[in-house]
Parts: structure tokens; sequence; C-alpha cells
């Protein structure tokens, strides 16, 4: 196995291309199916006949739109594309596929850092982008129902002019799909007071591999069964298609107001966050950003922010005397340890000011090099001691590490900087990267906290996971896909899914 | 059988051939057939790091031993698990694994979710003895499927919990509660939806047709720190004009307030079975008119009803078809778990014979 698929990876453009100069392009998928490749014509047309003409894609310059998500190091055309625009739809062209032993991979927005919705050469690709409608808008009873193409920010929107939000707001929510934050469960920025998707999933419409319609929860709460909502989401389409969510929407608070705080090293930032924890305190943002970031980030926003070694921007809720409140507590706790620097936003235009720096890191990050972002959470109370290892590590590699992420729960996203066109130094990158992932595993962490496994961290799962974890939660995709036809080539590593794969082929 | 460790619990398990009857506490009214296994052996915290807001605890730790070591750092279990022994008339001490065994929430699961929604990670030994765990400590986490929220309210019939990671909260500073006297379950029902739709993080929406006195009253807590909580109880007592609205604001009383409605306290020491139904918050009233109940009780704004009605009582064919489930929690006669719907049923099923192969695991319990 190659050290290229031992972390978490979002590529930029500039690395894509030198990935395949250098040669790291090893991540294995399943051999095509012959027979599958063969019958083309004949799946098509029996796709063609239950849904409209338009709503399916089987050109080979067409399909190639569909050849890969945000994880653009890997692409690969699906035999065919099926844009369908009702549950009903979705659950023909599934039974279409399933008489037939096709795979099929689910398609939200595609913006997947993992590779959840890459296809394969044998695959339909079921996408859910035409299936953007509210359904259903209730304030009374706090919920929204929605179709799951519907994009994660215009789910808030429809319901902002009210006074009410969708909490969960992973960075890519201009553009991701309900379906796909379902799908990984996806967090953000402010998931310490109001957890992720799992945590605001009320009800699914789901559809089984099958062709079977299921309603899963609804306008209640809890399950009056087994939690299979629970089960459902996070499982990266592998066990049923979601065309319908309902979710929690909340009233929106009063108000909001960040401050900014420096420090002489990372270590005191991440006591300070841990002191502030302690305290009882919960802010509804606490975010992380270290000295390579900070000097990014000024040279490319010009935000006003301190040169220092460590910056937190931590945001509390409530009205003006709340937010005072709580504020009162935070800084006194931070002048225990000194900062450098500490300001308060006075109003909402160094509000905006204090944010700038922190919401143009990535950008600000591309500008001066190639870098690989990785998805660890780690324990809270670990924090000062990885973020001195990694410290360590990048002067033992000789790689810049810019660290910016949701400190508050512990999920990192260290940036390593390398020089694609460096020889050597991407191989170097790559060591440094599975350094920091084996780290946050060895501190009581996990490999992705927010991104999903895909193929990207397939391989990686018997790292985290014995035999008889893995085999639990394969499982469970036996009992809701039998013949392992939806999205099989992901989560688990193909060693282990193989027994299970081949039998379903063999069935055909 | 009372193991000690979780490999002997694995032994036990693997070589066992007839029914086995989970127990932690014995607090939670499961009475089945089959060798009872204790899971009190296996007791102890394993880790609390308050900073990370986790604790880690094996399955038959009490829950008063977790609680009071939270209790110590002013943090707590957010989300307010209830105590039975009330209401069913069980004894022994409640065990963190049958919390959640049982997913048990109480009234603060309308804000900050139920007890699943605070499960970090579980190991559990399985229906044919294999040890697995699932989950972690960290409270963000997307590496495989989500097995805790399927063991979570699974009540032992998947495998047998042997260790719980927790997400746990700080204990808020002070507590109000904001009472309305009088007020019908409709127009109850009404408030509360009002006062949860309101910015002031209302906390806890509860209902009582029959309170204390005997006259109807709606309750609505805040928490936080003191200027706060101040401000929130008048601003949610604000939105109120018009009716007779008091504040509580000493938070013993206000802690007592609220055991008793967590509790079902009305409840207890009264002829006949309980239900507990989830459903659509507004929607409540018109429900729970149809249960010919002797006592309601309304928390989560509405969303659980709580209703005692005369033994034998076929409640949910009084209920028909509605979006939500009901749940037997004290007394026979009737299955304890809303049947699902076919598909739902055959995935369950599946489910059940993939992780207890042999059938041995809580069996006539969950269908």
């Amino acid at each position: 196995m190659s050290l290229v698929v031992n972390f978490s990876l979002a590529y930029s453009r500039i690395l894509v291309i030198s990935f395949y100069q250098f040669g790291g392009y090893t991540m294995q998928m399943p051999t095509p199916d012959a027979k599958v490749l063969s019958r083309k014509a004949g799946i098509v047309a029996r796709l063609q006949e239950v849904l409209p003409r338009d709503a399916v894609i089987s050109d080979e310059m067409e399909t190639r739109a569909y050849e890969c998500d945000a994880l653009t190091a890997y692409k690969c055309p699906p035999l065919a594309v099926v844009l369908p625009s009702s549950t009903e739809e979705v659950a023909a062209v599934l039974r279409v596929c399933h008489n037939m032993g096709v795979p099929v991979v689910p398609r939200g927005s595609g913006t997947s850092l993992a590779g959840g919705a890459l296809p394969t050469a044998d695959c339909v690709l079921l996408g859910v982008a035409r299936m953007n409608d509210v359904l259903e808008t209730d304030y009374e009873n706090r919920f929204i129902r929605v179709q799951t193409g519907r994009t994660n920010l215009s789910v808030t929107g429809a319901v902002e002019s009210d006074g009410f939000f969708y909490a969960p707001d992973p960075s890519s929510q201009l553009a991701c799909a309900i379906a796909g934050n379902i799908a990984m469960n996806s967090g953000g920025a402010h998931c310490l007071k109001y957890g992720v998707t799992t945590n605001n999933l009320m009800g699914v419409t789901m559809v089984q591999m099958d062709g079977t319609i299921l309603q899963i929860g609804g306008k209640h709460l809890d399950a009056g069964g087994y939690d299979l909502l629970g089960l459902i989401c996070g499982s990266e389409g592998q066990l049923g298609v979601v065309t319908e969510a309902t979710l929690r929407i909340l009233p929106k608070p009063e108000g909001a107001r960040p401050v900014l705080m420096g420090f002489d090293a990372n270590e005191v930032a991440g006591a300070c966050v841990a002191d502030i924890i302690k305290a009882g305190v919960l802010p509804v943002a606490i975010e992380f950003m270290d000295r390579p970031c900070i000097e990014a980030t000024e040279a490319f926003a010009k935000a006003g922010y301190p040169m220092c070694e460590a910056l937190l921007i931590v945001e509390v809720e409530g009205s003006p005397a709340e937010i005072d409140e709580q504020l009162a507590l935070i800084l006194e706790i931070t002048r225990r340890h000194n900062p450098v620097e500490l300001r308060e936003a006075k109003d909402a235009d160094e509000a905006g000011r204090i944010w700038l720096g922190r919401k143009s890191a990535f950008g600000a990050m591309g500008q001066i090099n190639d870098y690989m972002c990785l998805d660890g959470t780690i324990p809270v109370s670990e924090l000062p001691y990885v973020l001195r290892r990694i410290g360590e590590m990048s002067k033992e590699y000789g790689l810049d590490v810019a660290n910016v992420f949701h400190a508050g729960d512990g999920n990192m996203h260290p940036l390593i900087l390398f020089d694609a066109n460096k020889e050597g130094d991407l191989e170097l990158c790559e060591a440094f990267g599975a350094d920091i992932l084996r780290l946050c595993v060895e501190v009581g962490g996990c490999l992705t906290g927010e991104h999903g496994v895909g193929i990207e961290k397939r391989d990686l799962m018997v790292d985290q996971f014995a035999p008889a974890d893995l085999e639990a939660q394969m499982a469970v995709k036996d009992v809701f896909d039998p013949a392992w036809l939806l999205n099989p080539a992901k989560v688990f590593p193909l060693a282990a899914s193989e027994s299970r794969r081949s039998v379903a082929l063999a069935a055909e | 059988m009372r193991p000690e460790t979780e490999a002997e619990l694995a032994d036990m398990i693997a070589s066992a051939s007839a029914p086995i009857c989970v127990r932690g506490g014995g607090t939670r009214g499961v009475h089945l057939e089959g060798g009872v296994l204790e899971t009190g052996g296996l007791s102890g915290i394993t880790l609390y790091e308050p900073g990370s807001l986790t604790l880690v605890a094996q399955a038959g730790t009490p829950l008063a031993e977790i609680e009071a070591a939270l209790d110590a750092e002013g943090q707590r279990l957010a989300f307010e698990p209830m105590d039975q022994r009330g209401l069913l008339g069980t004894s022994g001490e409640p065990t963190i694994g049958g919390v959640v065994a049982a997913n048990i929430s109480g009234p603060r699961r309308v804000s900050v979710g139920a007890c699943r929604d605070f499960m970090l990670g579980v190991r559990y030994v399985d229906g044919a003895g294999a040890v697995v765990k699932n989950g972690g400590r960290v409270m963000k986490n997307v590496t495989g499927y989500d097995l805790v929220k399927l063991m979570s309210g699974s009540w032992g019939t998947l495998g047998v919990l042997t260790e719980v990671s927790l997400k746990v909260l700080p204990k808020p500073e002070t507590a109000a509660c904001v009472l309305i006297d009088g007020l019908s379950d409709a127009d109850a029902v009404q408030a509360m939806a009002k006062a949860l739709g309101s910015p002031f993080e209302v906390s806890g929406a509860a209902h009582i047709p029959a309170g204390l006195n005997g006259h109807p009253v709606t309750m609505l807590r805040l928490e936080g720190f003191a200027g706060s909580v101040a401000y929130r109880a008048d601003q949610v007592a604000g939105l109120f004009g018009g009716m007779a609205v008091r504040v509580e604001r000493d938070p013993d009383a206000v802690a007592k307030g609220w055991a008793w409605v967590r509790d079902v306290d009305p409840f207890h020491a009264q002829p006949g079975d309980v239900w507990r139904v989830s459903c659509t918050p507004t929607g409540a009233a018109v429900l729970a008119s149809k249960l010919g109940a002797e006592a309601l009780l309304y928390d989560w704004g509405g969303g659980l009803i709580w209703a005692r009605v005369p033994e034998g009582t076929d409640l949910r064919s009084r209920l028909g078809a509605f979006d939500g489930h009901a749940t037997l929690v004290r007394g026979s006669g009737q299955a304890k778990f809303q049947p699902d719907a076919a598909p739902i049923a055959a995935l369950s099923r599946g489910l059940r014979a993939r992780f207890d192969p042999k059938g041995i695991l809580n069996t006539g319990l969950m269908g």
C-alpha cells in the first residue's frame, strides 16, 4: 500500500498534475465487471424506459462531467448517469439496476474530499441534483422537510427570513447537498454547540437498492425501535439513496460576537481552549490558527492579525448583556495565559475583520504553496501535546505545517505545505501526513472527523478497527444491500469486502 | 452470570445456547425468560477528561457514581436520564449501560438531544461472543458506520455493552422556571411551541394538566449564567402577556420541579398502565384526547406524552395512525415497542439475526 493513501488529502489542482507525474496514483479500485460493461446499451435502454429522456446520460463525453468529486486525484467516468426528479424515479432506477446487477454510486453535489462519489466504470451514477424542493416548513414544530439535492446553505436560506437556521455548516455549504451531508454525517464550525448532521436529522425517505421505499423517523423525536436513522447517517451512500430529509431548524440567536486572542506558543493556546471549556462556557465556535497560517492570511487578506505563534477566535452568542457576561469570563481565563493580543469586537465591522482572515485561510495557503489538508480528530486535552509533536515533526521533515482548525471539538485540519515541483517533496509530505494521522489515533482520536472515509481512507480502516469491528459494520450492509451493489468500493478495504462483493457478482 | 471482565463475558456468551436476560441495575422493568446476566461486575470510570468534555466508563458503572464524578468537576450528563424506580416500583442501582441500552433521556432532550446524541463510542459483545468496538472518545468521528447510535436504545438485543464513551457538558451556574397557570392542553402546547421557537434557549417545556395543587401548570426552563438566566426568564415570561405567569428563580426549587417531571412523579404509586408516546408536538393535545387517559403529562413541548390508562388498554388502537410511536413503559398485555412497518421490521429482523445469530439476547424484547 502506498503512503499516498495514508492520510486525508485535499489536493489543489496543481498538486493533482504533479501527483500523476510522480506516479503516485495507486488507489486500487475493483476491476470493472466485464459483463456489465458489455451490456451497456441494454442497461441504458432500460433506464430510458423508466426516466424522462433528458434524465439519462450515456454519451462518453457527457459522463465525463461526473468522473470525479472534490478528490480530483481520482477520476473514472461512469457507465451512465441518471438524474431522477422524484423518489419514485429513484426507486425505478434502483429496481432496474438491482435486477440487472449493476452497481450504483449515489451523488449529491460531488463535493466529497474523500472520493465518496467517485464512480467506477461499471456503475450507474445516480445524482439527486434535480431534487431540490422544500416540501414543508413548520416553525411551530421546528423542522423543515426538503428533497436531498438541495444545498446546505439554501436550507437556511429558506427559513432565515423567519428567524430560523439549519445548524450544520460544512465549509462547502454553498455547494454541498443535504444528501451528501447525510451520507457523510457532515460537521462544520459550530458543532461544539449544535452537533453534526446526525444530531439535526429527524427523518428520511430512503430507497433501498431493490427499490423499496422506506420512511424512517419523521416529525417526532427518537426511534420507536432500532435507531436506523442513526445508522443511515454517515453510511456513505452504502445502505440506500436518501431522497427526502426532515431537518431540525433552530431559532436564530439574538446576536454573536467574536474575540481574537494571540499567544506566543501553540501549547499555550491549546491550554487556554481546555481551560475555557472546563470553566463552563460553551462558545459557539473556537477556531485556531498558527503562525504560518497567520502570516499567509495576513499577506492575502490583510485582516490586521497580530504576528504571533497562535491565534484563537472565540465566538459566543446571545443578547448583548449575555455576550458580555460570557466574554468577561473568557477574557479573565485568557489573561491568565498571558496573551500577546486580546481584541474584542466592538461592532459588526470589527467582528467581520476578526473572521476575515480565518475565512480566507484556505485560499491564502493555496496562494503560497501546494498543501495537503488532514482531517483527524483528537481529544481536546491532547491539543498542546499534538501541536508540539507536529511542530517537532515539522522540523524533522523540513516541511512547514499551517494549523487551522475547529479547536473546540478537536477536529484538526493541519495543512502540510510542500513544493510539488521539487523532487522528493511530495513523498516527504506523504510520510509526514501519515505520521500526523498515526499521532491522532495514538492519542485516542480518529482518522476522519467530518470528511468521511470514501476511497481515500478506505485502506486505513484496518489501522483503526479490528477485523471483528469491520465485520459488524459490513454485516449491516449485508442486511440493507445483500448484493453489495450500492457504492460497493468505498469505506471498507477491498480485501475485507472482497468475499461479499464477489458473491454478489457470482450470483448474477 | 456475573462476569468481571469483558473477556469473561465474551466467553460466557460464546458458549451460551439458551436465552440470556441482560441486566444492568434491573431498574428499567425488563422481565424476560432466560438466565440473568448481570453487568455489575464490569464497573468503574475508565477515563474522565473534563477539558475534553469526555467520560468513558464500563457499562455496569452505577449512574450515581458517574453523576458524582461529573458533579465534582461542575459537569453533567446533559440529556438528563430519568430514574424509573419510582414509576416502575423497582429497586437497585441504575447503571450507565442500562441508560444507554434504553436510550433514556429526560426533559432536556428537546433542546440538547437524546442519550444517543451524547454517545461517542461503545464496546460490546455480540450474540456470538465477539468483542466489537465502534466510535471512540472524540466529538467528531465519521470513520466507518455509526453502530454507536444503533446500539443506543437497542435494549441489549444486539449485544451486551461493556464500555460506553460519552460527551458531557458543563453544569450551568443557575436555572429559573417560567410557570403559566391554568392553560388548557391545547393552549399549553401552543405556548410551549412559542417559547421553544424563541431565541431564549428554553431547555425544558412541560405541561401538567393536574399539577401539585390539582390545577394545570405549564413549565418553561432556562439555564445558564446568572445574568443571562434572569434576562431570558423575563423575556420568556414577556411572551405570555395576559396569562397567569410566574417566575421561579430559586435553582433548588427549579431542580426539584424538573426532577418531578423527569421521573413522572405524579404517576408513582397510581394504578394502571403507563405509556410514553413520541409525536409531533403541536398535535399532542388532539392525540392525547383520544387516549381516555386517567392522567397525562406533556414533556418536550408536547413531543412526549406520558399517559396513565386503565390496565390492559390497547392504547395503539386508540392512537390510530400518527407520526410517532408509543412504548408501554409499565404494564403488560401489549407489545412494549411500537410495531414497525413491514420493510423496517424486515431490516430490524435482519440486523438482529446478524448481531445475535443464536437468538439468545433478551429474546422477546423489541419484536
